[in-house]
């Protein structure tokens, strides 16, 4: 009787397997990357200005107070569509540092002329050196800074109404 | 109608395009390294590691500018003096364990190893037995 029972163990195990990937096939995939760099001190970068009129950033531009550091690009969709957000979060009295990625300075100038500008200072980074120093795999994604210059936290993908609160949250946790 | 589907199509195609930079590949992105040794070393790394935008390709592989960038730095810092596995290093603390093909035991990755072992100790443990029962049949049946 109990040999008898034992032969349903493979087909269980099978059906459990089979309903495994058939729920995971169902479940959203996670595209997102996170940064394993979140309480890490910043590496060292030193970027030339991305545009006219603006200064270039350096790690050394981090401190004072916490500021939300912007990896974005003018090529890049999402980040028009942020555009409004970060004008609030400046608006706020937020302090926001671009690094403009594989961009050029008229692109930049057009980018900031047609949906304003919130940086303080943006950083070319014409290879996505400073991008992959930080852990960051894509535009745009907004890094909080506290004031001695350590990662504290990372939103992946374009800022949306709702993270607005939740980015100023994490600047005053940073404090 | 038709002429607004249509556009609406081609303008459907054309968004992605859109969204790509204009600018040129990093140095290292598309040439090689002048020393056959370095660029050996370099390239047998970049097939293993995974490219960031293109999640199922080697950045060996992948011809997103993001995956160039990434070979830029493989090679530059090669040609700098540093260890292949120096790099992964740098990479897996910025990107985790996700970002290399080659699996190395951590928190998350030591059952990958553990139970291949384990499974081969279960398995001459049953073989022991019943061989160690067959035998001493084989004499009890002798004697």
């Amino acid at each position: 009787m109990r040999n008898r029972l034992l032969l349903w163990v493979p087909l269980a195990l099978f059906a459990f397997f089979a309903g495994l990937a058939a729920y995971m096939l169902t479940q959203q995939k996670d595209e997102f990357v996170e940064s394993a760099m979140i309480g890490q001190p910043l590496p060292t970068f030193d970027l030339p200005a991305a545009v006219d009129g603006l200064p270039g950033a350096a790690k050394s531009d981090f401190t004072g107070k916490p500021k939300l550091l912007n990896v974005w690009a003018s090529w890049c969709l999402p980040c028009i569509a942020e555009a409004p957000q970060l004008d609030a979060l400046k608006k706020q009295g937020v302090e926001i540092v671009g690094i403009a990625i594989r961009d050029r300075p008229e692109d930049v100038a057009n980018f900031l002329g047609k949906y304003g500008n919130p940086y303080s200072r943006i950083g070319s980074d014409k290879i996505s050196e400073v991008q992959l120093a930080i852990g960051s795999s894509g535009v745009p994604e907004t890094f909080v800074i506290d004031a001695k210059g350590v990662i504290r936290y990372q939103h992946i993908g374009d800022i949306r109404e709702d993270d607005v609160s939740k980015l100023l949250a994490e600047l005053e946790k940073a404090r | 109608m038709i002429r607004q589907v249509l556009t609406f199509l081609l303008l459907l195609v054309a968004l992605p395009l859109a969204a790509q930079d204009t600018m040129p590949p990093a140095p290292y992105a598309y040439n090689q390294l002048a020393d056959p040794r370095l660029e050996a070393e370099a390239s047998d790394l970049m097939h293993s590691l995974r490219c960031l935008k293109c999640q199922s390709q080697s950045i060996a592989d992948s011809d997103a500018p993001m995956a160039g960038d990434m070979r830029h730095q493989v090679r530059s810092r090669i040609l700098a003096g540093e260890s292949p596995e120096h790099i992964r290093g740098w990479l897996i603390a910025r990107y985790g364990d996700y970002v290399s093909y080659e699996p190395e035991v951590s928190k998350t990755t030591w059952p990958l190893f553990a139970v291949p072992v384990l499974v081969i100790l279960i398995v001459a443990g049953v073989l022991l037995r019943r061989l160690g029962r067959r035998r001493s049949d084989e004499t009890g049946e002798g004697a």
